[in-house]
């Protein structure tokens, strides 16, 4: 496999605290994606995957800090060290980004059009014309119905799906290498989260571009993503292919993860959960983090924090238990 | 003096066309210029009038010529076609009477004078004319000094937050806490009596509000996940400012001006009631006719003729507001298709 188009190690993103100390929302994360790929980031609310996200792009809110001793390369560049003008211009043009709610991310007085438009010219020359005819056909490669007439069209007047649609003909825009997708299904109904995810898949396929997939829901998991990485309380927990995570998962809060997806043939018994709640961030527990909610917690569990173990070349889980079972 | 008022009448008839051109040329001003006329065609005609009669009263020349007591002087065209020098009477006369208020000898111009003449027999209709020009002064000149200070603290404060906010805030409470008509009384006896210093004196004190409302809009949309996104884009915080800020604001720039446009305009009447207004305002008017009205038979028409003026430029600016921001704002728009 060649070099990996983004790679992230030891990324911690931490937040002012109570008093001097600072909490660490995302503690050294690690992962990498190939060109083309498409990485699922999974997780419970809260567990800092959308602040992940949001380090990539250096678009950490104030007052919260990227920590030293991070890592982030992209096609083989320090992100971390980039002026600020650098970022802006990988921003849009090299990473792409969808965000969970369309209804708001649309600028409401301005119509859709322009707003792509505006999407091209930061990045690129074009005269107006061109850009109108670009838009057009990005328009109407991400299946939007009539594009020369949605062009004009305000937010308003677009339905939710459309307005995804149009949010990932911006983010498209400029080809990026690597498109993030913050939930991108979250806030639309069933029928129009299929057509998305299908348009996403598409669009990757086609294009060649990578997609860091944000998303709580293993549904949509199973229909994108290449590879999984599940991360709880600031940290990922385990990560292998959408096989190996689906069927064979090592990790109990991965197990749990997925046997609390209702099934079809379970009706009429009570859905499995996960006993708890995710820690509040900042106050993780020593040792595992997950071991006040984990049914397996044994003696090493609350003391010492788990090292990642390799299962396979492909999967690896950060637990006592599989460090046990797989053997020194 | 004469000279500079008539430069800007030609720099703001040039900036209104090069304003109308631009307007035409894009689709997007075009359409909504269509709709606010469609809308609000008698508003629309009647601020022409007044705009007209204040631009034409702020162009004085010196005629060659005429007779001694008017050639000296720079006159605009309202004062040629009234000619106040002759054109008056004694005292008070009732409108379009023959004969004066008091005594009832013949007046000089019989059944002339539309609204009458005041005390010193000056004709009411010319004097509410050249009202116009002081409340447009008032008004414009104050809010065109006004938001754009307004706008650029508000919402630079708003949108980068910390030190620039604690600076922008401190100064906006210390002004808020002076009592505003003693400091604008303040202000005026500093700075003397004059349309500039009025305009002035009231722009110190008025841009507070909106510089409030522009910092609490600008703090809510920094937020907005378009805000976020265009920043995902990589569009740099000018731009962020000037494409995404700014028009979502524009509805509340619009019905600031129209409101701060009225209420400038109404309280020059109250500097007037204290002594420190304008000459030749409505407020003048009105403040004189507190005497006029306790006398038997009542003299009306000055009162009249300044509160009818002032409250048609009132009214339809706040209805011309109103017309703006439901057109601009797509959100209120009426689907016409």
């Amino acid at each position: 496999m060649s070099a990996p188009l983004l790679t992230v190690e030891g990324l911690s993103v931490s937040f002012p605290g109570d008093g001097e100390s600072r909490m660490r929302v995302v503690d050294r994360v690690g992962f990498s994606i190939a060109a083309g790929e498409t990485l699922a980031l999974v997780g419970e609310s809260g567990c800092g995957k959308s602040m992940t996200a949001l380090a990539i792009m250096r678009l950490i809110p104030k007052p919260g800090r990227i920590e030293a001793g991070s890592q982030i390369g992209f096609e083989a560049r320090d992100v971390l060290s980039l002026s600020v003008p650098q970022m802006r211009a990988v921003r849009g043009a090299r990473i792409g980004m969808i965000f969970q709610e369309p209804q708001t991310s649309l600028n409401p007085v301005t119509t859709v059009g322009s707003q792509v438009v505006e999407a091209i010219a930061l990045h690129t020359q074009v005269s107006g014309s061109a850009a109108r005819k670009r838009v057009v056909e990005l328009f109407a490669q991400v299946g939007i119905p009539d594009p020369a007439s949605r062009f004009d069209a305000y937010p308003h007047q677009l339905s939710g799906g459309l307005k995804q649609r149009v949010m990932i003909a911006m983010a498209m825009a400029l080809r990026p290498r690597l498109l993030i997708a913050d939930e991108p299904t979250t806030a639309l109904d069933a029928t129009i989260r299929a057509q998305i995810l299908e348009l996403l898949r598409n669009l990757s396929a086609t294009t060649g571009t990578a997609v860091l997939l944000i998303t709580h829901d293993f549904g949509v998991v199973n229909e994108v993503a290449d590879r999984v990485a599940v991360m709880y309380a600031g940290q990922i927990v385990e990560e292998g292919t959408r096989v190996e995570l689906l069927s064979r998962p090592r990790h109990p809060y991965t197990q749990g993860l997925l046997r609390s997806i209702p099934k079809p043939e379970a009706r009429g018994h009570r859905l499995e959960e996960i006993k708890g709640a995710v820690p509040r961030p900042g106050h993780w527990p020593t040792g595992c983090r997950f071991h006040t909610r984990c049914t397996f917690a044994f003696e090493p569990c609350p003391a010492q924090e788990p090292a990642r173990t390799a299962v396979s070349t492909t999967q690896a889980a950060r637990c006592h238990l599989v460090a046990r079972e797989i053997g020194p | 003096m004469h000279l500079i008022s008539n430069i800007v009448v030609v720099l703001l008839i040039v900036g209104a066309v090069w304003a109308a051109r631009a307007v035409a040329r894009d689709r997007f001003w075009r359409e909504n210029a269509i709709q606010l006329w469609r809308r609000r065609r008698l508003t629309i005609v009647v601020i022409a009038v007044y705009l007209a009669i204040g631009l034409l009263d702020s162009m004085a020349w010196v005629s060659a010529g005429g007779d001694r007591l008017t050639s000296d002087k720079p006159r605009t065209l309202i004062d040629r076609l009234f000619q106040p020098e002759s054109f008056s009477e004694a005292s008070y006369s009732a409108p379009l009477a023959s004969v004066g208020f008091y005594g009832g000898q013949p007046l000089k111009h019989p059944g002339a004078h539309l609204l009458g003449t005041d005390i010193l027999g000056r004709d009411v209709v010319y004097r509410t004319l050249k009202g116009v020009r002081v409340a447009l002064l008032i008004g414009g000149l104050t809010s065109l000094v006004v938001i754009p200070i307004a706008l650029l603290f508000g919402v630079s404060a708003g949108y980068f937050g910390r030190r620039i906010d604690d600076a922008v805030f401190f100064v906006m409470t210390v002004l808020a806490s002076v009592p505003t008509l003693l400091l604008l009384i303040a202000l005026i006896m500093a700075l003397g009596k004059g349309t500039v210093q009025v305009c002035v004196a009231l722009g110190v004190t008025g841009w507070v509000h909106f510089c409030r409302i522009a910092r609490g809009e600008t703090l809510k949309l920094r937020e907005a996940d378009f805000v976020a996104a265009a920043r995902a884009l990589g569009v740099s915080d000018r731009r962020i400012i000037t494409r995404h800020i700014l028009p979502n604001i524009a509805h509340l720039i619009i019905i600031t001006f129209a409101l701060s446009f009225t209420a400038l305009v109404l309280s020059e009447t109250i500097l007037s009631y204290l002594g420190i207004g304008l000459d030749g305002s409505w407020g003048q008017m009105i403040d004189q006719a507190r005497n006029e009205l306790s006398r038997t038979p009542i003299v009306w028409w000055n009162l009249a003729g300044a509160s009818v003026a002032l409250f048609a430029l009132v009214l339809a600016v706040n209805m011309i507001a109103d017309a703006m921001r439901d057109i601009i704002d797509p959100r209120t728009r009426r689907e016409e298709r």
